[in-house]
């Protein structure tokens, strides 16, 4: 069977934290659990002018892909509602494809 | 994307396309999917169809069905039955709330005269272009926040109106329906992002996303912020400006491009007055000398100004950290030089002028009818014979006066309120114990919100419920194109638009600004300038009139249908004629903060912090403190403090710290990071404790936390617009145990 990822470009992701509440509004996910959580690497100096500051979503074990939309057409609801549309989703060996020729990027295979 | 349907049926739910504008916040106007069943609404996605975020939602928009059924939401009228602030309330009806309010508004008019009421406005909601209509049927020319200086919008808005005829943003293909495809747009080269964080805030009609979208497409960023922000950290020159000193660093920009003369001579010559005059001005600031005001190595400072001149098409994106330094005005006009003489204004990819979308207008504050009211009326508009520049620019009143009017009651009184929108006390208002004696003296005050917030517990004697924008319709002509509001849902217990409250009240006092018998007559009359109603509009959906380059040049940009600007004298005034005319300085300057490292160096030694405040987070002000997905991400007040300061203190993170400074002391949550700079701290700002005691004396417990005690009202520029808000000292230490 394909397996099925999410695929996020961490280049452009601004931490705005649409990805975690759209998932915990779709699947009712109360507080203090996740079904994507939001990482953030930095701030710190890497040298004078530059500077580490990113953030990554990190599907949790509570994710599912969005089974029940993905079956009828629909993006999972962390793609779909995505402010800076960094995320994809797609089976992975394509996603993988994809990858390989960009830089800053990080592909998920949830359970 | 015109003419996608509005309404249809998906595997059980009924979807209604809608757009997003307030309650709940925030300025924009995003398209939504509203999925409902059985009138309750149960999801909110982004419309994907919708060109303005093109599917992209915000948290705040995500959380909506928690925004409208917390089993905190206002559901009906009420009335005060205690003394106020006691929190003793008692349903009544609409009939009885608007009755009272008639009396008592009628009543104080008597007495004192109408103008004795105010109406207080929050920000950018889908009601202010018609708060201040029924304000002007009531009698009273006075529409007010309670922001020093109206430090927000108000100074840009002012200052571009001055040197460029108009409102001006950065040209991120936004007036496009098929956006980044459009042939007609140019990717910008280079995007200066100036005190603003797009991403996180979206704010003013724009959003971050856009920019994001430009990067991808190869955007150089230059940030002027004085906090690290992503975007600063992306940058290809962050510019971390000291605080207050946003007017130095513009003239120092200026300074290499005049005198490298990078900048466009045809353009000059041809479209802009006054260059020499501003020449001269700018050649008294040097780059090295402003440099060393704002704390930037000079050669960064001259390197941003080479790259903002050199590529082509350059975009300036502005924000509010300007409008809050006294000369916040002068720093705006320094933004309208810099695009202007170096070719980028009305280009693809540059900044441009921002006109209302089919000529329909929803003004940001009050006006609608201001000038149908008697001249008898509207020389009682506070502030207005004080601040000339405020009088022929925006129909809204000082708030600076207004406070000290309060006090003195001089040359009359207020006794009553009108607060619609806006929780005003922990939020916009600054230094807010003075606000608050203010209010407490008022023989009657009404408010209109979502929620029982501080301001109503302190102040309220009749509380209307409010509704949320899936409960109403309604129009967003959101500066690039004009879309619906499409009521999707029941609406919650007796909850009513603010529209409707409006009309309803309005009729009461004065028909003549009220002649409609339904909502929709009004948003009608409101469409009118782009022939269609409002079921019209709604069928044919987001809708959008594009937008041609190089305006001045074909007549598009004046009422008379001349070539050129609008301005006195057809060009981008350098030089500005109108406030010449005013009495004010034509020329840009800059003055330092009222109280800073330079001005007050004795009080540094006391207080050794710049102290910012307003930094936006996951809530939209001062919303969204009781919505549960939201108030996770962010659960307390925090204050960030870079770590070798923190160090120098014994200040761990997490700790409780005190903020004090010359006016007060607060405290708020230690954040160890070098987001910000080891001189200066950022303060949360607009925190109230939905979970904790409403009544007097807690009042959610806003007092303990709110940053805006630390700030003074007064400390305005000449021209009334524009006030030291983001540039005050203050030291901080450790909460003691005990102590909280």
């Amino acid at each position: 069977m394909t397996r099925y990822g999410l695929l996020i470009n961490y280049e452009f992701c601004t931490g705005c934290h649409s990805c975690e509440v759209a998932c915990k509004q779709e699947h009712n996910i109360p507080v203090g659990k996740w079904g994507i959580k939001l990482s953030e690497i930095g701030p710190w100096q890497i040298s004078k002018n530059k500077w580490q500051l990113s953030y990554i979503p990190v599907p949790t074990d509570l994710c599912t892909l969005c089974k029940s939309r993905t079956k009828k057409g629909k993006l999972p609801a962390c793609v779909h509602n995505c402010n800076a549309a960094v995320m994809k989703y797609g089976p992975v060996e394509e996603l993988a494809k994809e990858m390989a020729g960009n830089s800053r990027m990080v592909l998920f295979a949830p359970k | 994307m015109e003419n996608v349907p509005w309404r249809w049926e998906e595997d059980g739910y009924t979807v209604t396309r809608s757009t997003a504008w307030s309650g709940p916040g925030c300025h924009e106007g995003c398209g939504v999917l509203l999925y409902t069943k059985d009138g309750k609404l149960m999801k909110v996605e982004g419309d994907h169809e919708h060109p303005f975020n093109q599917g992209r939602l915000c948290p705040r928009c995500l959380a909506l069905p928690d925004t409208i059924y917390h089993p905190d939401r206002l559901k009906y009228p009420i009335k005060r039955v205690g003394e106020r602030g006691e929190g003793k309330w008692e349903r009544i009806s609409w009939d009885e709330a608007y009755d009272t309010i008639e009396k008592r508004y009628k009543e104080i008019s008597e007495k004192y005269g109408p103008w004795s009421i105010v109406g207080l406005r929050g920000t950018g909601r889908d009601l202010m272009w018609q708060q201040g209509r029924l304000l002007y049927a009531i009698g009273t020319p006075n529409e007010v926040g309670t922001l020093s200086g109206n430090s927000c919008w108000a100074p840009r808005a002012a200052s571009y109106h001055a040197t460029t005829g108009a409102f001006m943003v950065a040209d991120c293909s936004q007036y496009f329906a098929d956006r980044y495809d459009n042939p007609n747009w140019k990717v910008p080269e280079c995007i200066v992002i100036w005190g603003t964080n797009p991403v996180i805030s979206n704010p003013d009609w724009f959003l971050g996303s856009w920019i994001v979208e430009c990067m991808k497409r190869g955007s150089k960023l230059i940030v002027i912020d004085s906090r690290l922000t992503w975007l600063a950290a992306r940058a290809d020159i962050w510019l971390q400006v000291r605080p207050g000193t946003n007017g130095a660093l513009a003239l120092g920009l200026l300074d290499v491009i005049i005198r490298e003369e990078l900048y466009d001579k045809e353009f000059v010559e041809k479209w802009t007055f006054g260059f020499d005059k501003l020449s001269e001005r700018v050649a008294e600031h040097p780059v090295k000398k402003m440099a060393e005001i704002t704390w930037i190595p000079e050669e960064k400072l001259a390197a941003a100004a080479r790259m903002y001149a050199k590529s082509k098409p350059s975009a300036i994106q502005v924000g509010v950290s300007v409008d809050m330094e006294k000369t916040g005005v002068y720093t705006v006009h320094c933004i309208a030089a810099l695009a202007s003489i170096t070719g980028n204004m009305e280009v693809p990819g540059g900044n441009v002028i921002a006109l209302p979308p089919y000529g329909v207008k929803q003004p940001g504050v009050g006006g609608w009818g201001y000038h149908d009211l008697p001249e008898g009326t509207r020389k009682h508009t506070i502030g207005h014979n004080i601040y000339p520049f405020l009088a022929t620019g925006l129909p809204t009143a000082s708030p600076d006066v207004l406070l000290e009017q309060m006090h003195t009651e001089d040359p009359y009184p207020i006794r009553g309120a009108w607060i619609q929108g806006t929780n005003t006390l922990p939020c916009m208002a600054t230094d807010p114990k003075q606000w608050y004696e203010g209010f407490k003296k008022m023989d009657f005050v009404a408010a209109v919100d979502l929620y029982i917030t501080p301001t109503i517990m302190a102040f309220a004697d009749i509380v209307l419920p409010a509704a949320t924008y899936p409960e109403k319709n309604s129009v967003r002509a959101c500066l690039y194109n004009l879309s619906s509001t499409n009521k999707a849902i029941d609406n919650v217990g007796e909850c009513k638009s603010d529209l409707q409250i409006n009309l309803e009240l309005g009729k009461r006092f004065n028909r003549k600004f009220w002649p409609w018998d339904a909502e929709e007559d009004v948003l009608d009359e409101l469409l009118k300038p782009a022939g269609m109603t409002f079921k019209e509009l709604q069928q044919r959906g987001p809708t959008y009139p594009g937008i041609e380059y190089k305006r001045y040049e074909k007549g598009m940009l004046r009422p008379d249908g001349q070539s050129g600007f609008n301005t006195p004298t057809g060009k981008v005034e350098l030089f500005s004629t109108f406030l010449h005319h005013l009495g004010h300085s034509p020329l840009p300057y800059f003055e330092e903060p009222t109280r800073g490292p330079v001005t007050t160096p004795e009080l540094y030694k006391e207080y050794p912090l710049i102290l910012i405040t307003g930094v936006r987070t996951i809530f939209f002000h001062s919303e969204h403190r009781q919505i549960r997905h939201l108030r996770e991400i962010h659960p307390e007040p925090v204050v960030e403090i870079h770590p070798d300061t923190a160090k120098e203190l014994g200040v761990n993170d997490g700790d409780w710290v005190w903020i004090e400074n010359h006016k007060d002391r607060i405290r708020q949550k230690a954040k160890l990071t070098p987001i910000v700079h080891p001189k200066m701290i950022s303060a949360d700002y607009g925190w109230w404790f939905p979970e904790k005691p409403g009544p007097e004396p807690s009042l959610f417990g806003f007092w303990d936390v709110n940053s805006s005690r630390l700030i003074d009202m007064g400390l305005v520029g000449e021209t009334g617009f524009g006030a030291d808000i983001k540039c005050t000292l203050c030291k901080i230490y450790k909460v003691k145990e005990g102590e909280m």
